[in-house]
């Protein structure tokens, strides 16, 4: 018997105090919840040590201070956290603010393996005032070009969309990845 | 192929909605892009009771210092579920809200109202098996905001929701039964359907109530189902 579904919760936006429930030490908070997501990869997960950092900018290239970004990956040989064969003490999953005068945000991780027939790619989520539903994208990585070349999600989109996706080498082990909500440079994001 | 039913955006807030300001440079003018088949990441983090400390639900008890918060008592609970009212346990839900008198414990937040010592204003806990969860708080006050000279936000809570897998990623706010501000507000009448708003409203649960110590207010929460067919009463995940 097929029934029909119930809707899903409507979402809203998570607004410039998301920090107090999923961030607190940004909050301000003198005592804080502990920090769930600081850690997504532990001193001992096998892998290339990498930084990823980058803003959030708004269709007038202002950026945006209060985002909360999450992300979400694979180890170094792709498999998610909880899947079978995943690296002891690799959690995953990070989730940081956005600075609040400069808007940069930052993680330090482990770069991660190919998903199957996926370039190796971080699964962002992001969050402010003023986004009512939060935002999927994903951060490729611009030095994977023959990854890349052949990555599903990256196909699937017009040529001219696809550099939005990539993060940029900077530095010896950075990545810098900018996020734009609108406009011209406008970073793809995903209907899940 | 992605195991999550298409979502039904007819409920949920477009990201462009002019009378709540701060969209309209935050918004994506190009649409959604549908993710290719089997590219949908379906697993997220998980939470154990080993993440959280033993006040973290209990708002009312979790940053007193020499008494009590002041304010309206009450428990909060509800059930989060998936489509197809299958209970979703393990679920990470974490909360934050301003205090009685509309004042967020936020270095940002400046509003004239005073913090009150006894209240932090976040608490978290996960879902049983049963998708049941609870937490101890007070009803937070109303407050102004800059959308316009005259804006005011209904008495809120903001709920963060894990789900099982990016695509039930939820953050929504809860209002209260009754509340007039509800109807002027634009960032709850961005959402274009009348049932979704209503959802949103947490309501008296009088017989849930603890007698001489507080109020309850009840908010179930649906999250994103799975296309699959599934047999009832058989709880997401097993």
């Amino acid at each position: 018997m097929t029934k029909t579904p119930l809707p899903e919760t409507a979402s809203q936006t998570a607004g410039p105090y998301v920090h107090i429930g999923l961030a607190s030490e940004a909050a301000g908070l003198e005592r804080s919840l502990s920090a769930l997501g600081a850690c997504i990869a532990g001193p001992d997960v096998p892998g290339e040590r990498m930084v990823i950092e980058g803003q959030i900018l708004d269709g007038a290239g202002v950026p945006v201070t209060d985002a909360m970004v999450e992300l979400w990956q694979g180890d170094a040989t792709g498999k998610l956290a909880g899947s079978e064969g995943c690296a002891s003490g690799f959690h995953g999953w990070g989730r940081t603010a956005a600075d609040f005068e400069t808007g940069r945000w930052r993680f330090e991780t482990i770069k991660p393996g190919p998903i199957g027939n996926q370039a190796p790619h971080l699964a962002l989520w992001i969050v402010a005032r003023g986004i009512n539903i939060g935002l999927h994208t994903r951060a490729y990585f611009d030095d994977a070009a023959e990854a890349n070349a052949v990555d599903p999600v990256l196909l699937s989109l017009p040529e001219d969309r696809r550099a939005s996706l990539l993060a940029q080498k900077s530095g010896d082990r950075g990545y810098r990845f900018d996020v734009h909500l609108q406009g011209n440079f406008e970073t793809v994001f995903f209907d899940l | 192929m992605s195991g999550y039913r298409a979502r039904d955006w007819a409920v949920q807030p477009p990201a462009l909605t002019p009378a709540y300001k701060t969209t309209r440079l935050r918004a994506p003018s190009a649409p959604l892009v549908r993710m290719p088949e089997g590219c949908v990441p379906e697993s997220g983090p998980v939470f154990g009771h080993g993440d959280l400390g033993p006040l973290d639900h209990d708002l009312l008890q979790n940053y007193a210092r020499d008494g009590v918060p002041i304010g309206e008592r009450i428990l909060l609970q509800g059930r989060v579920m998936d489509q197809d009212a299958r209970p979703v346990p393990g679920t990470l839900i974490e909360i934050w809200q301003a205090n009685a008198g509309g004042r967020y414990r936020h270095r940002n937040d400046d509003y004239l109202a005073p913090l009150d010592p006894n209240f932090g204003g976040c608490g978290r806990t996960l879902s049983d098996d049963g998708g049941q969860y609870r937490f101890h708080t007070l009803r937070p006050g109303p407050y102004p905001w800059p959308n316009s000279e005259n804006s005011w936000r209904p008495a809120h809570i903001h709920v963060s929701v894990m789900g099982s897998g990016l695509p039930q990623r939820l953050i929504t706010q809860l209002y209260f039964e009754g509340d007039p501000l509800v109807a002027l507000c634009p960032i709850v009448q961005a959402i274009p359907d009348k049932g979704a708003i209503d959802r949103l409203v947490a309501r008296l649960d009088l017989e849930a109530a603890t007698p001489f110590d507080c109020l309850a207010y009840r908010f179930d929460i649906v999250l994103r189902g799975r296309r699959a067919t599934v047999f009832e009463n058989k709880p997401e995940g097993m």
